[in-house]
């Protein structure tokens, strides 16, 4: 395909397409893309056929495919007043004190015994997928999309715009995510939300940088100079060619991040300035219950209340990372999330 | 470029983010609702309106957030960090008592966690795609999943209470005695885990992508024996590489003694930290959130300038 524009002649690409675009808003339709653009399809593909090839990253993304699956349905969802799913996985409720005796040991009513007021382990080991899982994978989502976004900008302006947008990286930088997250946390009060929101702006930075760097390479290519030739906006040409091929990098650190973020909300959990006590939330629950380790009431260790939860959390980080890790080789852009370890 | 010009340059691009450190700092602890007074207030039936009017006023709460800033920043620069609310002392001289503790405990968890990366990178890297290479990867892979703060309760569980071999009890003995040792091993570990995996990974990643290159492939035809080629020429090259995420790996041990010293009662500025969090001990807050923002800035600044000495190549990006 060829295409004569004044003196200049173009080939190789396809000017209605291009003119298309700046006329649509950017969709971010990757699927439509990768139909027409065999370059890209390939790439993503090949890393799939890796992936399947990998038992390490299948392993892990089973045990997190089952653990969405059980935070879905762990416990019916209600909105308003409208049943949305009816389905409960837990056999009892959470909530409920002393569906058993104090400190039941592992059995098969309570195949995780019960805790300090007869609640049943399993039930709120289970229950409590919910909110680390859905954490996880909400904050990474948020703070991924927006420091691409940020990232890119900076990037792809350069200059005075890049300098001052990278400063402020620079400064979030200076914190340790999870002292950030705990003066966030404390200031918007604990719960849902906030715990989103205060992971989500703790996290964006990273991405902004990783985008920013590989935007600076991506630009100098000739298909960029030819799409601004071309006339392509500057959103156009950010949105629809840059950074769809500078995102492999944001793939390798969001798959890696989502683990960091699990075990940050459950050291906040842990610190007691995550959730209100008494929720099933892991980190939570393990704060409740740390105080029987070294006092063992009568000399025993309630083993099974301190094991549980924090092997889930140890469980469903491993798995994920080692999809991330794994993902990392298929793209071979070697990411390593070096803030990792409580965020 | 020459080193001095580039470590002045390095400096004066830390001075801006420094000022943002010390704005965001600020910015978030003064936003936060439901200030000292009205706790203060809360806990003492006795206290009236106009009581906490006046204490608003002493603590000048009620001038507008620009002028606490400059008033905050001009005393700061001055060495004054304000007065702990609750007990009325220097909170500066808080934060000094604590210091050597998380000092003591983070020096432990870094030389922990070099004493298990670098020989673990280099076992792993030597024997790429072998056994060896696998069990490492996946012990590295479990040190940057497992929580940090159950790895504590997990080791505390075994070691101190099941064998007996560690106390239990609170830290007793004074910070510079052997004894003190038995109380760090467990936190110390706790601390350096993740970054031990973290260093791990990437030791042996460059330390591979070292391999690769020519060098090694002349230095091997020269017929130099295979441990001198890679404990005197890959090594070293690997370790440059290593300075670059040492301040992020900092970073990553300043977070964990905020749990770790939750987790085994390590009276530092972590657990300090907790509390002034849990009362909304403002100037601490601030003191501490300030102290490690600077502490981070320097020690990227430092890395970047051995970076640099290491690696004249990078001069030049500055």
């Amino acid at each position: 395909m060829s295409t004569e524009r004044g003196r200049i002649r173009v080939s190789g690409f396809e000017t209605e397409r291009i003119a298309d675009h700046d006329a649509a808003e950017p969709t971010g339709d990757d699927a439509e893309e990768a139909e027409d653009d065999p370059e890209v399809q390939n790439r993503w593909v090949r890393v799939i056929h890796q992936l399947k090839r990998d038992r390490l990253a299948l392993t892990g993304m089973a045990v997190v495919v089952v653990m969405l699956f059980v935070a879905v349905f762990s416990r019916p969802i209600v909105v308003g007043d409208v049943t949305v799913q009816p389905l409960s996985l837990t056999p009892y409720d959470p909530a409920q004190t002393g569906v058993g005796d104090r400190y039941d040991s592992p059995s098969l009513t309570h195949p995780m015994g019960t805790d300090r007021l007869g609640r049943d382990t399993f039930s709120r080991v289970v229950a409590g997928s919910r909110y680390s899982v859905t954490i996880g994978f909400v904050v990474t989502a948020l703070a991924a999309s927006f420091g691409v976004i940020y990232g890119g900008v900076s990037g792809y302006f350069g200059g005075t715009t890049d300098g001052v947008m990278m400063r402020l990286v620079d400064v979030i930088f200076a914190f340790p995510a999870l002292v950030l997250a705990m003066i966030l946390v404390s200031l918007f009060g604990g719960g849902f939300i906030p715990l989103v929101g205060a992971f989500a702006l703790v996290g964006w930075a990273s991405y902004a940088r990783i985008i920013r760097g590989e935007i600076l390479k991506v630009k100098q290519n000739e298909y960029v100079m030819a799409a601004k030739a071309l006339g392509a906006r500057d959103k156009s040409v950010l949105f629809r060619h840059i950074i769809p091929n500078a995102i492999a990098p944001v793939v390798v650190q969001a798959t890696l991040s989502i683990g960091t973020v699990v075990i940050g909300v459950a050291a906040l959990g842990f610190l007691g300035l995550g959730f209100d006590p008494g929720t099933p939330e892991w980190g939570t629950m393990l704060d409740a219950e740390r105080d029987t380790l070294i006092t063992g009431a009568g000399g025993t260790w309630f083993w099974w209340t301190t094991v549980f939860p924090g092997m889930m959390i140890f469980l469903f980080v491993m798995s994920i990372n080692m999809v991330g890790d794994a993902v990392n080789d298929a793209l071979d852009v070697q990411v390593d999330d070096v803030r990792g370890g409580g965020g | 470029m020459d080193l001095l010009k580039f470590t002045v340059r390095r400096t004066l691009a830390s001075i801006p983010v420094l000022f943002g450190v010390s704005v965001i700092t600020f910015g978030l602890v003064h936003l936060t609702p439901g200030d000292v007074v009205s706790q203060l207030v809360a806990a003492n039936p006795d206290a009236s309106q106009a009581d906490a009017v006046r204490l608003r006023r002493e603590f000048g709460l009620d001038d507008p957030v620009w002028v606490q800033y400059i008033n905050w920043l001009g005393d700061v620069l001055t060495g004054d960090f304000g007065e702990h609310f609750t007990s009325g002392r220097d909170v500066s001289a808080l934060v000094w008592a604590r210091l050597p503790e998380t000092l003591a405990l983070g020096l432990f968890g870094w030389v922990f966690a070099l004493l298990i990366a670098i020989p673990g990178g280099i076992y792993a890297a030597i024997n790429r795609g072998e056994i060896g290479d696998d069990v490492s990867r996946f012990a590295a892979l479990s040190g940057i999943s497992i929580p940090n703060f159950w790895l504590g309760l997990m080791l505390i569980a075994v070691f101190s209470v099941q064998l007996n071999l560690f106390p239990t009890l609170d830290p007793q003995e004074p910070l510079l005695s052997t004894s003190m040792l038995w109380w760090l091993v467990l936190p110390g570990v706790t601390i350096g885990t993740a970054a031990s995996a973290n260093l791990m990974r990437i030791m042996r990643t460059s330390m591979a992508e070292e391999l690769n290159k020519e060098y090694v492939t002349a230095a091997r035809a020269k017929g130099l024996p295979e441990r001198t080629v890679v404990l005197k020429h890959v090594l070293r090259n690997s370790l440059i590489s290593v300075t670059t995420i040492a301040a992020f790996l900092t970073a990553s041990i300043v977070s964990g003694s905020v749990v770790v010293e939750t987790v085994f009662g390590w009276p530092g500025l972590g657990i300090l930290f907790v509390e002034a969090i849990n009362v909304r001990e403002i100037n601490l807050i601030l003191v501490i959130t300030l102290f490690t923002g600077v502490f981070i800035v320097l020690a990227n600044l430092l890395a970047d300038i051995v970076y640099a000495l290491l690696d004249p190549r990078i001069r030049h990006d500055y």
